[in-house]
């Protein structure tokens, strides 16, 4: 008896929705042509939610001549209102289906309903942003004297494989989805199998929402088998990801080896959140709090390392050891539930191996430091002092709430220390002095500088990182760079 | 006994509705303060179609007033707060395209199904656009100098009062209202007093989607009084206006009070230009629909056109036999009919004056030349597409604005000679140029004076394209991206990061 193509799931606020299972190609939804399916597991029970079909080579090889034929009809050349009428209409029913695309994320990734309610209204917001873009691509007009007539158009840059991970499925796959859609290129985009779900659903809305079939397949797998497909695909001129920077490196290696295929990667970070002596506490403490506990700490861009000025630490520590002892961990579908559990049994002993490292190394538990519970992958928030630089916990990302404090004198100081790091996707500065917010701001090497704030998200503002942290960016205006060519036409005007 | 605020409407095509009459200030219908009110006609039959309130000085400033009191909690709204508003007025326009396109060809004689519906079209992609700006108005940081940080931000002007007129009332309406809000202005805008019955209706769909009260108000009135007193309030940041060059050039002087901007949409005598080796088939039907439509009332119109001396005559009679069958003209509810009557009585009976004036310069007539009294048409406005040849550079049916369905044709022999003639009058509007020479084409459009040139099509205009004139044909540009910039100002802003006296 194999898998149906749709399985009712029970949410524990008693509604049961229908959960696509299959393949999403060419607007249906199909087996795996080797009918092979693979389960997914609730972390925050640890039990199996449902099997899901899986992809292979032979799948991504469907996908991809799906995402060709489609490319090749007037879904990028007729008038781009066409495509905006999609956009706006996905994000209007992503609206409509908010409250179960948040519990499938809750359920799926273990975050809390507070977390992926958040995810769910960014989703739609990124949606309906791009959709104003869909009609102002330009170029350029270059005037070079009267004997010529210069001009450049941006093109889509044709099919494109995504690759995707399971720390914000939904919000990902938007980041991805959004520019494709509003571009006119085409896609195949690969879910991380820990969490194939809301993509799956998210699918079904895309094609009530009009987008012609082969624009957009989804598909379930693991990375060995149908990400690297992606990655190398000869037809596939464009592929972004975002996870590991190790996974990353290979999909680069493999995107050259094959066709020098396009390459935009998001990928690990240990961002700084630096508190200087002036910052306003109250909500400096917040923005720590939200910076690494947020999201169980499963984000790319976690304020991971706090520098705290001398004059303040000794506040600063007591508050935020208070702050994280009264954050309320557990159940992710209670309403007052802030932390989830985190997305999977591998994680967590990743997460729980660097906590002994830590201990090993000599740092000081402030506060957690251990599991919390017996059932469902929770971790206790943890934060470690008297930490050394060179210490594994402060050098290494460790993808958990999990933190290290460090005290500093001087501005240069941190700076220095800021800067001390493969990586360079976000930073903190918490200041209320003008002129230290914005020249630390211009001297950190990271994509992102949030001031007074964190993980503050716009789709109008660019995210992405600066050495080993990626290459490209996503949302604000540049995110349509990563999908358009620029193509110079030059005309002679022979007398 | 007062005029009241509404009335029932039942429309030849069976559409029924309730049309507002009064001014729609925060986002209320109010009387004038004066009990003033003005008469609209129907231009098919000479009736009355309805009475509104008229706004007089006092109306204005009332307006106003609702304008500024609003922009200071609407300048804080987000832009993309400001987009969702502008995307359900959209909606809204899409839900009721039939009976919006109903009520603008009922007052302003467009035909229905083959001209107003198509304007709705317009206004809901214009919208559209625009609503999609309204998160994206980004300054610039500007990086010469490490020890500043310099940036700009393109904050909106204030209060915007924007004068349309009666060619495309809603169509119009949309252009001046859509970036003005994208941008996070607020407006006033008065609709003309020959059409101020359709913008009325329209209003209550700014108040349903959520505007709030103040930012969008609309007003009848005539341009003497209400127009005049817009476009010198003190109290208004902006004057955007659409209409005739004289009428334009008061404008600008008004608005000199208190050095408001301003933007002008005036007239035009756009040239049409064909060339010995343009697709000649082509080149007809954008001649004739490049002049005939919406009656000839539309500022771009191509209303000359050159064509080179070895197919003038092979086009001339092409042209005439098209423009006889493809044009046929009717009521505004009759399905077939592509040309209904002018606007009004005054605008019929000016373009049978310049007639007049074409037959006495000694143009040659080749069809129409009169008014059209066909049965029923009779009782209205009704003019015949009307086609003069032979023309001369001097004629004053060549250099006049007619806006009529009265096109003047003329011959060249050179490249030369067609600039010429296509930079010689005050006006700078739009241009068409047919030839299948990439040469040429791209030099003669950089030479000819327009604000707007089309190759190879006429009047073909889109939401995402700037449009405006150069000369007396206006100042400023609407639409597209450069739309915005006429409703913003930049604003640099100077961060000091370490220079020390």
């Amino acid at each position: 008896m194999s898998l149906p193509l749709f399985v009712p799931i029970k949410l524990p606020n008693g509604t049961t929705y229908e959960q696509p299972t299959g393949l999403f190609i060419n607007n249906e939804f199909v087996q795996s042509k080797s009918k092979k399916t693979f389960g997914t597991v609730s972390p925050s029970t640890e039990e199996e939610i449902t099997q899901v079909y899986e992809a292979f080579s032979e799948d991504i090889d469907d996908a991809v001549e799906a995402a060709t034929a489609a490319f090749h009809s007037s879904w990028s050349t007729s008038d781009p209102q066409v495509r905006m009428k999609v956009l706006y209409k996905l994000a209007d029913l992503i609206d409509e289906h908010a409250d179960t695309l948040a519990h499938i994320e809750a359920l799926d990734n273990g975050k809390s309903l507070m977390c992926s309610k958040g995810d769910v209204a960014l989703t739609a917001a990124y949606f309906r942003s791009c959709a104003g873009w869909t009609d102002k691509i330009k170029g350029s007009v270059i005037e070079t004297g009267d004997t010529h007539f210069n001009y450049t158009r941006r093109e889509p840059i044709g099919v494109c494989g995504q690759i995707i991970p399971w720390n914000f499925p939904l919000l990902m796959a938007s980041w991805k989805l959004g520019p494709v859609l509003c571009t006119g290129c085409t896609t195949v985009l690969k879910t991380a199998e820990s969490t194939p779900l809301s993509a799956l659903y998210l699918a079904s809305l895309i094609k009530e929402a009009g987008a012609p079939p082969g624009v957009v397949n989804v598909v379930s797998g693991f990375g060995p088998t149908a990400g690297a497909p992606i990655s190398s695909h000869p037809k596939i001129k464009k592929v972004a990801f975002t996870g590991s920077t190790a996974t990353g490196r290979h999909i680069m290696k493999a995107a050259a080896e094959s066709n020098l295929k396009k390459v935009t990667l998001e990928l690990g970070g240990k961002s700084p959140n630096i508190v200087f002596d002036d910052a306003d506490v109250k909500s400096t403490i917040q923005h720590l709090v939200t910076g690494i506990f947020y999201n169980t700490g499963e984000v790319c861009c976690a304020g991971s390392r706090i520098y705290v000025q001398e004059g303040i630490y000794d506040k600063i520590v007591s508050e935020f050891k208070n702050a994280a002892e009264s954050l309320k961990i557990g159940d992710p579908f209670k309403e007052d539930t802030f932390m989830g559990a985190q997305t999977s049994q591998l994680q967590l002993d990743k997460i729980l191996k660097y906590i002994d490292i830590g201990k090993k190394e000599g740092a000081t538990v402030i506060t957690g430091g251990e599991r919390f519970g017996n059932k469902g992958y929770f971790i206790k928030p943890t934060i470690f002092g008297d930490v050394k630089e060179d210490h594994q916990i402060v050098r290494d990302e460790i993808f958990g709430p999990v933190v290290t404090i460090t005290k500093f004198k001087t501005v240069e100081e941190v700076i220095a220390l800021a800067n001390d790091s493969e990586y360079g996707l976000a930073a903190g500065v918490h200041t209320t002095n003008l002129s230290t917010a914005i020249s630390v701001s211009n001297k950190i090497n990271s994509g992102t500088i949030w001031v007074n704030t964190y993980n503050d998200f716009h789709p109008m503002v660019p995210f992405g990182g600066y050495s080993q942290s990626g290459i490209g960016r996503e949302m604000g205006e540049e995110a349509l760079d990563n999908y358009t060519q620029v193509k110079a036409v030059r005309i002679g005007l022979s007398q | 006994m007062s005029l009241p605020l509404e009335y029932s409407v039942t429309l030849p095509d069976g559409n029924t509705f309730t049309q507002p009459t009064g001014l729609f200030i925060n986002n209320e219908f109010v009387k004038s303060v004066s009990g003033k009110t003005l008469d609209s006609i129907n231009p098919s039959t000479s009736e009355v179609n309805g009475t509104v309130y008229c706004a007089e000085e006092e109306d204005v400033d009332i307006a106003v007033k609702a304008a500024r009191a609003a922009f200071k909690d609407w300048k804080k709204v987000t832009g993309v707060d400001r987009g969702i508003l502008l995307n359900k007025v959209a909606d809204a326009f899409e839900a009721q395209r039939d009976l919006i396109g109903a009520i603008e060809a009922w007052d302003s004689g467009k035909t229905k199904e083959q001209n107003a519906v198509y304007d709705i079209d317009e206004c809901i992609s214009c919208f559209r656009y625009f609503a999609g700006w309204a998160d994206k108005i980004q300054g610039k940081v500007i990086q010469n100098d490490p020890k500043k940080l310099a940036y700009t931000i393109h904050e909106p002007l204030g209060v915007c009062g924007q004068i349309i007129p009666w060619n495309y009332p809603l169509a119009m309406a949309a252009w001046k209202l859509a970036p003005a809000l994208a941008a996070g202005n607020v407006v006033v805008l008065k609709t003309s007093e020959i059409t101020p019955l359709s913008l009325l209706y329209v209003a209550r769909l700014f108040k349903d989607a959520g505007f709030p009260a103040g930012v969008v108000n609309i007003i009848s009135g005539f341009g003497a009084v209400a127009g005049k007193a817009l476009s010198s309030h003190l109290d208004v940041d902006k004057i955007a206006f659409t209409g005739s060059t004289a009428t334009g050039k008061l404008i600008q002087q008004a608005a000199a009070s208190n050095l408001k901007a301003v933007t002008l949409e005036c007239g035009g005598k756009s040239p049409l230009i064909i060339r010995e080796d343009a697709d000649l088939e082509q080149a007809v039907k954008w001649a004739a629909i490049g002049i005939m439509s919406n009656q000839g009332q539309i500022c771009t119109s191509t209303s000359r056109v050159y064509v080179h001396e070895s197919v003038y005559d092979k086009f001339l009679e092409e042209y005439t036999a098209h423009v006889k069958e493809a044009y046929k003209q009717g009521s505004m509810f009759d399905s077939e009919a592509v040309v209904g009557p002018q606007v009004s009585k005054v605008q019929r009976d000016k373009v049978l004056s310049y007639i007049e004036i074409g037959k006495k310069e000694g143009a040659r007539l080749l069809l129409g030349g009169e008014k059209n009294s066909e049965g029923e048409l009779s009782k209205g406005f009704y003019i015949k597409p009307t086609i003069f040849a032979d023309i001369k550079p001097e004629m004053r049916i060549v250099n006049e604005e007619i806006f009529g369905p009265v096109v003047v044709v003329g011959k060249f022999s050179s490249d030369e000679e067609v600039i010429t003639y296509a930079n010689q009058t005050q006006y700078g509007l739009g241009a068409a140029i047919f030839t299948k020479d990439i040469t040429v084409a791209h030099t003669m459009a950089a030479e000819i004076q327009a604000g707007m040139v089309w190759i190879n099509s006429s009047n073909d205009s889109d939401v995402h394209i700037p449009f405006g004139g150069v000369k007396m044909s206006g100042v400023g540009r609407e639409l597209g991206e450069y739309g915005l910039s006429i409703y913003t100002q930049a604003k640099a802003i100077h961060v000091n990061l370490g220079n020390k006296l």
